[in-house]
């Protein structure tokens, strides 16, 4: 993958797949790193399944036999002399009790000054179509970086249109890219 | 500036849209699979053109883009698979937005399998 904002959509798409309605996807940019996080409200995961899932043979899929998201972020961040850490609380102890609170929280250090990181390439389409694929989620979207930063909640677009307006709707769509544009623009000649 | 209220316009507008739009039984589903596999081989810009070209060719009402997972044929990404009742599913592979573009104008709204791109015609 050869922009940043294809690691953020992949990993997200993680906390999409373990049911998640609430995804928190943030960069801060600060100094000589870029800080990326996902937190979720998803199902979770064990302490064994977060130990095995910088191993690329893990998985839970059943349609292949690797996992590579987490091990693609996990090695453009230690290439660049950052790190990635994961915490999660499952859904579901082993022992069958109910954790009420759970959800998984990724986070990558990237030393964004460094020759081996890669341009953060087009997070206004990444983030498009992440609403476009769960136009039911509720995703915060925040970037920070000197100079500004731009921001988006589902949450809010939702509370204005009504229930039967999708956020996937290609107009609805094409206002958030414009919204999400135009922060960035105005933030660039500031 | 993107204001609100454009969004508030936007909402007027399809209130009445949204009524219209029925499950007639003859929509056209194309899925694309947007796992890591297919992220890394180029699966969003293929994406995008699908929902704006089809948005663009007035096929909306009919047509609809949705994402899925891997489909466990990592080598053949980005796949679009389209879904059509009374239709044998057609799967596309190596796609490209370009492609994505004929397919849309032959396959979608001219009725003809755009075979050259089809997992059938595929050399690995």
């Amino acid at each position: 993958m050869d922009e940043f904002s294809l690691y953020v959509l992949d990993i997200t798409m993680n906390s999409v797949r373990a049911g998640a309605d609430e995804i928190t996807v943030s960069l801060a940019e600060d100094g000589d790193w870029l800080t990326f996080t996902v937190t979720d409200n998803g199902c979770g995961m064990s302490k064994e399944q977060v130990e095995k899932l910088s191993n690329p043979f893990f998985t839970t899929r059943k349609t292949r036999k690797v996992g590579l998201g987490v091990p693609f972020l996990t090695m453009l961040a230690e290439m660049t002399g950052g790190g990635v850490k994961i915490t999660s609380v499952p859904e579901k102890n082993e022992d069958g009790s109910v954790n009420p609170c759970h959800g998984t929280t990724i986070q990558g250090t990237f030393g964004r000054n460094h020759l081996d990181f890669i341009p953060l390439g087009d997070m206004v389409e990444t983030v498009k179509t992440l609403i476009q694929g769960s136009p039911e989620i509720n995703f915060t979207y925040i970037h920070t970086f000197p100079g500004g930063h731009v921001e988006l909640k589902c949450a809010e677009l939702r509370a204005m249109l009504c229930e039967e307006i999708s956020l996937a709707e290609p107009e609805i769509l094409m206002w958030i890219g414009g919204y999400l544009e135009e922060q960035y623009a105005g933030t660039e000649e500031a | 500036m993107k204001s609100l209220e454009e969004l508030m316009a936007i909402k007027a507008k399809m209130a009445d849209k949204v009524a219209v739009r029925q499950a007639d039984g003859n929509e056209i589903r194309v899925v694309v699979g947007m796992a890591t596999c297919g992220i890394a081989a180029g699966a969003r810009p293929v994406l995008n053109a699908f929902v704006e070209g089809v948005t663009a060719a007035g096929l909306a009402e009919n047509v609809t883009v949705t994402q899925t997972g891997c489909i466990g044929i990592c080598q053949y990404e980005p796949v679009v698979e389209i879904y059509q009742k009374d239709k044998e599913k057609v799967t596309y592979v190596k796609m490209t937005a370009e492609k994505a573009q004929e397919v849309i104008e032959k396959h979608i709204k001219g009725g003809a399998v755009v075979t050259d791109y089809t997992i059938g015609a595929a050399k690995i």
